[in-house]
């Protein structure tokens, strides 16, 4: 456990000494979502019903844009390598970067959905649940996106790649997370929905880092 | 137990051998199991009383589908295998496998499609298994993607596997997503094909063509893995005796 937490503070000391490239895929998130009243319309009564897909498609497609950076600086400079030698357990190492990620990248989204939220013309009460939702799925799209990133490693553009192996995958995540939205912004309670959600969490927590583990000692070979 | 039968899987020329010989022993019983099934399925098989001789698309769109999913998983489980006891044969069975199983699943999509135009007056329609049916295809491509993009082989065999095996743990989580997400968007009146139980005269064609396309995928999974191994040994001296 204390492995977990020394890289989760490593991982979020780096972030700090270079905020400007830990924004950007907040910032592609808020200029995706709102582009879409330019192309569509500036009718808050239509945006408001595409607003769940608009906000999980571009929360998937921030989260598959903060892959590449995920490993690819320890694979430079052979940290990974380092790590998959250190006898400690790898997937844990991993787990810390994975989390780390997730605070820098994932949560970010969740805090500033409200305000893509009312650009999008959605009530208030809806907020809570969107939130929630984007919580508990930014964790499983972070713990999908490293197996991706480490089957990807020492790849040429393996951004692209990573992408591709990555977004089927995330299928249900965008499912039951745009269902959770869909259903708060009705006035509705969205619980089955972050149940679905968070069990593809507790899922996540436990699989993935052990596949990204693998992928990784695959990858540093 | 003597495990020798399974250690010689592991043997490149043993399995080259093996699959040249068993290549007819599957490639003519499916060619007549499907003439006979085709027979059956378009001439004998009584048309449907709803989608009239419409509904005969069946016997190639669902023995496609289910060779999809099946080739899939065969994909998978070479792929553990591959993975867990460090076999390159077993590699070269997923290698093989991807490029037909991605075929297949394109054939069940275009022949679901055709079926849909006179039956649900479009070619697509967001048909929880049409959707679970292309994101199927999307995992093939990104295993075949995966592996061409890797240089080194024995690495490619790896990364390629441990996707495969990931992908076959979230094949049934996204089914019931897709199903899910569908059953509550759209009503099913759509989707409602009259099949209540199926007559047997038009069943028996159709179990013909699911074992003859099964056949016929075995058939070419051996040949293709006979050219997967000669591509990988290459280099190899037992190969110069085979082949001279």
């Amino acid at each position: 456990m204390s492995v977990v937490f020394t890289i989760l503070q490593r991982d979020l000391l780096l972030a700090w000494r270079r905020t400007a490239q830990v924004l950007q895929p907040l910032a592609f998130f808020i200029v995706v979502t709102l582009l879409f009243p330019l192309g569509y319309t500036p009718e808050l009564a239509q945006l408001r019903q595409i607003a769940p897909g608009v906000l999980w498609v571009a929360a998937l497609l921030a989260s598959m844009l903060a892959l590449e950076s995920l490993f690819r600086d320890d694979a430079a400079d052979g940290t990974l390598e380092q790590f998959v030698l250190s006898g400690q357990p790898l997937a844990a190492l991993l787990f810390g970067k994975t989390v780390a990620h997730w605070l820098l990248t994932g949560l970010p989204l969740a805090v500033v959905a409200p305000l893509i939220g009312v650009a999008l013309g959605v009530p208030s009460a809806a907020m809570p649940g969107i939130i929630c939702a984007l919580c508990l799925g930014t964790v499983s799209l972070s713990l999908i996106g490293a197996i991706g990133a480490g089957l990807t490693l020492g790849v040429r553009r393996g951004g692209v790649l990573a992408s591709l192996l990555t977004l089927p995958l995330a299928v249900p995540v965008l499912v039951f997370g745009a269902r959770a939205t869909e259903l708060s912004i009705a006035g509705g309670s969205p619980a089955g929905a972050l149940y679905l959600l968070a069990a593809l969490m507790v899922l996540g927590l436990t699989l993935a880092p052990l596949a990204a583990a693998a992928a990784v000692r695959i990858g540093v070979e | 137990m003597d495990w020798t039968w399974f250690h010689k899987f592991g043997s490149p020329p043993h399995v080259y051998r093996l699959a040249g010989r068993l290549t007819p022993w599957f490639a003519w019983p499916a060619a007549i199991t499907i003439l006979i099934g085709l027979y059956g399925g378009l001439v004998l098989a009584p048309p449907d009383y709803q989608q009239g001789d419409g509904f005969r698309i069946i016997y190639v769109h669902a023995p496609s589908a289910w060779l999809s999913v099946m080739i899939y998983t065969t994909m998978a489980s070479a792929a553990f295998v591959g993975l867990v006891w460090r076999m390159k044969v077993a590699h070269a069975v997923a290698a093989s496998c991807a490029g037909i199983g991605a075929w297949f699943t394109a054939v069940s999509l275009v022949t679901g499609m055709l079926w849909g135009k006179p039956m649900w007056g479009t070619y697509w329609v967001w048909d929880p298994r049409l959707t679970a049916q292309l994101i199927l295809l999307f995992l093939f491509f990104g295993y075949m993607a995966l592996r061409a993009a890797i240089d080194d082989p024995s690495r490619a065999d790896r990364a390629s596997a441990l996707l495969a095996v990931v992908g076959i743990v979230n094949v049934p989580i996204i089914r019931f997503s897709v199903d899910w997400w569908n059953s509550i968007h759209q009503a099913p009146s759509v989707m409602k094909l009259g099949r209540p139980t199926m007559p047997v005269d038009m069943l028996v064609p159709l179990l013909l063509m699911l074992l003859g396309f099964t056949l016929y995928f075995v058939a070419v999974l051996t040949i293709r893995l006979r050219a997967e191994v000669l591509r990988r040994e290459r280099q190899a001296s037992w190969l110069r005796e085979v082949l001279d």
